[in-house]
């Protein structure tokens, strides 16, 4: 086994999730079969808005196989009907009297098969009373707009006013400004799509009285919490296992009424119930992410230096707020809106507001609400820099938080805790060959052609907590790691985060192998289980490396420490004479008299020193003193074709700098799969409803995902800053690639057309859009 | 996106299937390649209480020149059509529209015979088998008979087939010299269905006059259109730049599209004059390589 390499951090070690899932052996929920399974298929409302008038559900009863109908009335009396969100609202698990979007809940059937369960549905008759739809934020604040949440005692549609920065010095400092830019900017409502659709298996045993539920869960734990606190079920009694779960990006962090139901069923039937989403329910339905309308200001002198930013939004959530924010932030990050700029003062405001369409809010592979923020300020430069006549790399050196200002303070009260933005976008631009590209697009232009190259430089904020400032529903979010070394020196580690993805399972058990110096094929994590691993907030918003990582990291140094004990008593000479070094504890001055883990594991339970505990094992929760900040500078090239108003990528580089880097190959497979996705939000994908509050897009034939024909060949770079307080100075990155993407893309359309006198385009830039700018301005052909 | 209960019978000849159609009537559907009628089952669009299987039925996958014809049966895959030599070498047009279509996973199941026999205006075959003036064979209880393409599309989702008739076979006129073809689609994203595209062949004489010119277009009407006004302008003209923008024009003039999320009519109809242009410049440019 010593023999063995230890493939510690910074090896690109192959991912140990991926033999399964190529094999087409993961377990995901709707592998979950029991015997004497029910499945629930859902009624769902065909108006945005509407009275109920009656719910009949005799002919569905009657049908052969269907063994029940549940409605919002009969959950009323279980005090079901409404269930608490992540954010302090209230949202309607089914409706007794109305509905208040477009294919919400409105009843559901179980059946014995899930082919009778959806011909049941169709028998379901529901009487409605249309109403009139309120479909944005804007008509939604009128005074006499149609009230969507009559069940609150304000009555009107504002939820909450929201501020960040200093209004007084921003305000001071836009008064004396020597220049001024502004921007509308809608950053559009758009889904995860995951591939996996949501769903559960949920499975009461009278015999246990435990009720077990299999969840497409990005956090296990919480949602436990949850479930004991709605159903006052104890939570001992209660387990929520997240299996492979096939894509999260946040969507999945949030608690669906599907899964209250289905839990309600169990609990009523004694059986186990599968309820799984089709691709249009969770298209439809299930949390969307974005949907802010942005206007923003900067003020600069006039030979470019930022001064101040000022920022207002108005948020639709739709008809509850069930996003899924820390407690203390419904705007979520919003307010690191100041970016990678050294400026004097900011003021941002956000007014979160109900509109008769679907909840949610999500942190769409975005540590809340960061997307929104990065797109506002990379294109709120870009702006400033047009109006200067400046180049944007130029306006971006000269902003750029200085390497000596960490750690820097930002005007919204942020500490970004390590960054070098100079040296990132430095390296970008000379991998790209930038000036090249400037010569190339000036000759371009004299002949009529449109290239563009735009630039992102973007900041990232992520690793929730500081539990001091970060809490879900009181829930500190700190997370937790639990080691155990077996006797010949295997190791099983027990995470409270979960993936969907990420590559935990590799990226960890390299953390160990690394402080432990224990091959990683000798090392096993486990996650997902609330019976057996310990309590943690969950993986969204980039968090499990800042959060669990370090924990992980810490536990296994506990674990070192104890070793030492064990080692000197083996060699026996004192602890400190000992020293670890090269994966081994070495007698100083005589590095070949050592004892490896494995043989101190071996140790731990046959031949202790006297007086110490047996075993090996070691946990740690850990609260991080601050986020982490990972950065990057992406540089995109388009050209666009003036037949059809198609953007073509001719080229996309993207520097990361992520800090440490645990496995090169997951964090580079990160990147490629972020940029896939914020190509997509930028180029793609929105939910369209139409006048009604219909959902237009509830099918992969509207809802544009990528694919590799629309996928460019990505080029990625890194500069390597670490993080000065995680123990190994590591970032998140997950998500820097969906944030910084959008901008880059749009930056560089826009650079494409600005000499035409266009300043900003609003995603999804589609060919459509591009092509009526085209013929605007006389170039289309 | 469960489709509603059906019965299902898998049959193994034509006669069988047609006798089938006949007793059944407009209850049944011929299930080929799945990928339209399936998921407009699964929307419960379309609710058949009958499934006839036609995939089983031997012999009925050919593509081979017949006497000056271009025969192509019914159950021609996609994806058996973007791969054929014969087709990539004499048909470009063909092989051109097959591999626009769908994406690889449809193409493997899709048929050309289900293509046309759905007739869906924003089907890619439509347009080529205009531009080519194929005849579509359709075998029923009163024997087989030949429809000449133009005669073929009715209106969205209703051809000249009656519910008793099954389509058999395509036949395209087999490409005289100095002739060309093309097809040129512009869609969202791969996979999806044109915002326009436009299949164009043409036939040269030896002086470069345009004597035959084919243009059928794309998901720009209520059905499969075809350009006849710039095909007409196209006769008898010596083929020049500003000729082939003047017949794009008129295609575009043609269209009737209907504003949805691919944009709006307006912009559908310059993209239409774009893809005609473009396919005819290649359709062009490929005759003149045929002399
Ligand atoms: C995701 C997706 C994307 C697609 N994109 C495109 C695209 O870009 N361009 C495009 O052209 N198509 C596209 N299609 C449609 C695809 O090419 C269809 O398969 C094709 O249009 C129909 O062929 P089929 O063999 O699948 O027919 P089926 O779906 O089996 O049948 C379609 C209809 O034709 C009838 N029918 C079929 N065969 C016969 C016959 N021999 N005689 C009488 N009636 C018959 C059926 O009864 C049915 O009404 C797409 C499909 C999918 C699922």
């Amino acid at each position: 086994m010593a023999a063995r390499a230890v493939h510690g951090i910074g090896v690109p070690v192959k991912r140990k999730e991926d033999p399964r899932f190529i094999r087409g052996k993961g377990t995901y929920v709707d592998d979950i079969k029991l015997p004497g399974m029910l499945v629930m298929d859902i009624v769902r409302s065909p108006y945005a808005h509407a009275r109920i008038k009656r719910i009949d559900v005799s002919k569905a009863l009657a049908m052969p196989g269907v063994i029940d109908v549940i409605t919002g009335e009969e959950l009323a009396k279980a005090n079901l009907a409404w269930m608490p969100t992540l954010m302090g609202d209230r949202q309607m698990v089914l409706p007794t009297d109305r509905v208040v979007y477009y294919a919400q809940e409105v009843a559901a059937v179980i059946a014995t098969d899930r082919y009778r369960a959806a011909d049941a549905v169709l028998a379901v008759e529901v009487e409605y009373e249309p109403l009139p739809p309120v479909l944005n934020p804007f008509d939604a604040l009128k005074p006499d707009a149609p009230l969507v949440r009559p069940d609150r005692e304000q009555k009107s549609n504002h939820i909450w006013h929201w501020e960040a920065g200093d209004k007084e010095k921003t305000d001071r400092i836009f008064h004396e400004a020597e220049v001024v830019v502004a921007q509308d900017l809608y950053i559009p409502r758009i889904h995860v799509a995951s591939i996996e659709t949501c769903g559960c298996v949920a499975n009461y045993d009278p015999v246990t009285d435990k009720l077990t539920i299999w969840m497409t869960s990005q956090a296990p734990h919480a949602h436990r919490t949850v479930f004991s606190l709605v159903t006052g079920i104890p939570e001992h009694k209660i387990r929520i296992i997240s299996p492979d779960i096939g894509g999260g990006f946040g969507g999945k962090v949030p608690v669906y009424p599907g899964y209250v139901i289905a839990t309600y069923a169990t609990l009523k039937h004694k059986k186990p119930i599968k309820w799984i989403e089709d691709r249009s329910e969770n298209l439809q339905a299930d949390s969307f992410a974005r949907d802010y309308h942005i206007h923003a200001e900067l003020a600069a002198t006039r030979d470019g230096k930022i001064r101040g930013l000022r920022v207002r939004v108005v948020a639709d959530h739709g008809a509850f707020d069930a996003a899924a924010n820390p407690s203390r932030f419904p705007a979520g990050l919003f307010s690191v809106c100041t970016g990678s700029y050294d400026m004097q003062a900011a003021h941002i405001q956000v007014d979160g507001v109900y509109t008769t369409k679907p909840p949610g809010g999500v942190a769409y592979r975005c540590s809340f609400r960061v997307t929104e923020a990065v797109h506002t300020i990379e294109r709120m430069v870009d702006i400033l820099a047009d109006e200067l006549g400046m180049d944007p790399a130029e306006i971006r050196f000269k902003n750029f938080v200085q390497p000596h200002q960490f750690p820097y303070k930002s005007p919204t009260g942020w500490e970004y805790d390590s960054g070098n933005y100079p040296a990132a976008l430095q390296k970008a631009l000379e991998t790209i060959g930038y000036q090249e590209l400037r010569r190339e697009q000036a000759e371009r232009r004299a002949r009529g052609e449109l290239m563009g190259i735009g630039i992102s430089t973007f900041t990232e904020i992520v690793g929730a907590g500081p539990s001091h400032t970060f809490d879900i529903l009181g829930i500190k979010m700190f997370d937790s790691a639990e080691i155990r070394v077996h006797p010949t020196g295997a190791v099983i580690v027990r995470i409270g985060v979960q993936t969907q993805g990420q590559g935990h399972e590799t990226t960890f058990a390299q953390i160990v192998a690394e402080e432990l110096g224990i091959p990683v094929e000798y090392i096993t994590v486990e996650h997902g289980d609330t019976d057996t691993a310990p309590y943690g907030l969950g993986t969204y918003a980039s968090r499990s490396t800042p959060t669990a990582g370090a924990a992980t990291a810490v536990a296994a140094r506990k674990i070192r420490e104890k070793a030492r004990l064990i080692a000197a008593h083996l060699l026996e000479v004192s602890p400190d004479d000992l020293e670890w070094k090269d994966y081994a504890f070495r007698v100083k001055g005589a590095p070949d008299r050592h004892k490896t883990m494995q043989e101190i594991a071996f140790a731990a339970y046959t031949n202790f020193p006297l007086g110490l505990e047996p075993g090996l094992e070691a946990e740690c929760y850990y609260d991080p003193p601050n986020l982490t900040f990972p950065f990057g500078a992406y540089v995109c090239v388009v050209d666009i074709d003036r037949g059809t108003g198609q953007v073509k990528i001719r080229e996309f580089l993207a520097v990361d700098d992520c800090g440490t880097i645990i496995n090169p190959m997951i964090v580079e497979g990160q990147i490629h799969g972020g940029l896939t996705m914020g190509m997509a939000a930028a180029l793609l994908e929105e939910i369209v409803y139409d006048e009604n509050g219909t959902m237009l897009t509830g099918t992969f034939m509207d809802y544009l995902l990528p694919t590799a024909v629309e996928t460019p060949h990505w080029k990625t770079a890194k500069t390597i800053t670490p993080s000065p307080h995680h123990p190994l100075g590591a970032k998140g990155v997950g998500e820097s690639p969906t944030i910084g993407a959008p901008p880059a893309l749009v930056n560089a359309v826009v650079d494409a057309l600005s000499h035409l006198g266009v300043r900003h385009i609003d995603i999804p830039i589609t060919p459509a859009k591009v092509y009526r700018i085209l013929q605007e301005k006389g170039v289309a052909e | 996106m469960i489709p509603g209960p059906v019965r299902y019978r898998r049959v193994r000849s034509v006669d069988e299937a047609v006798v089938l159609l006949s007793q059944l009537g407009t209850d049944a559907k011929v299930l080929s390649g799945g990928q339209s009628l399936i998921p407009m089952m699964k929307f419960r669009l379309a609710e058949p209480s009958y499934l006839i299987d036609i995939n089983a039925i031997p012999g009925l996958d050919f593509i081979e020149e017949r006497g000056g014809v271009l025969c192509l049966g019914a159950l021609v895959r996609e994806s058996t059509l973007e791969r054929s030599m014969l087709v990539r070498q004499r048909y470009p047009i063909l092989h051109d529209t097959a591999e626009v279509i769908a994406d690889p996973l449809v193409r493997n199941l899709a048929t050309v015979g289900g293509n046309l026999a759905h007739g869906d205006p924003a089907n890619d075959h439509p347009a080529t088998m205009l531009a080519l003036r194929a005849q579509v064979v359709a075998r029923g209880p009163n024997g087989e008979r030949s429809i000449p393409i133009d005669d073929f599309f009715v209106d969205t989702f209703v051809t000249a087939l009656q519910p008793d008739e099954l389509l058999t076979e395509i036949r395209i006129p087999v490409p005289p010299p100095r002739s060309g073809g093309a097809y040129v689609k512009f869609e969202r994203k791969v996979g999806d269905y044109a915002i326009a595209a436009a299949g164009v062949f043409l036939v040269l004489d030896e002086a470069g006059r345009i004597t035959q010119a084919g243009i059928g277009l794309t998901n720009l009407s209520y059905k499969p259109l075809r350009a006849v006004d710039a095909e007409r302008a196209l006769l008898g003209q010596y083929a020049s730049d500003e000729l082939l923008r003047y017949a794009a024009e008129l295609a575009a003039q043609a269209t009737d599209p209907v504003s949805d999320l691919r944009g709006p009519a307006d912009y559908k109809r310059a993209v239409a004059r774009t893809m005609t242009l473009r396919a005819l410049r290649r359709a062009l440019e490929r005759a003149q390589a045929n002399a």
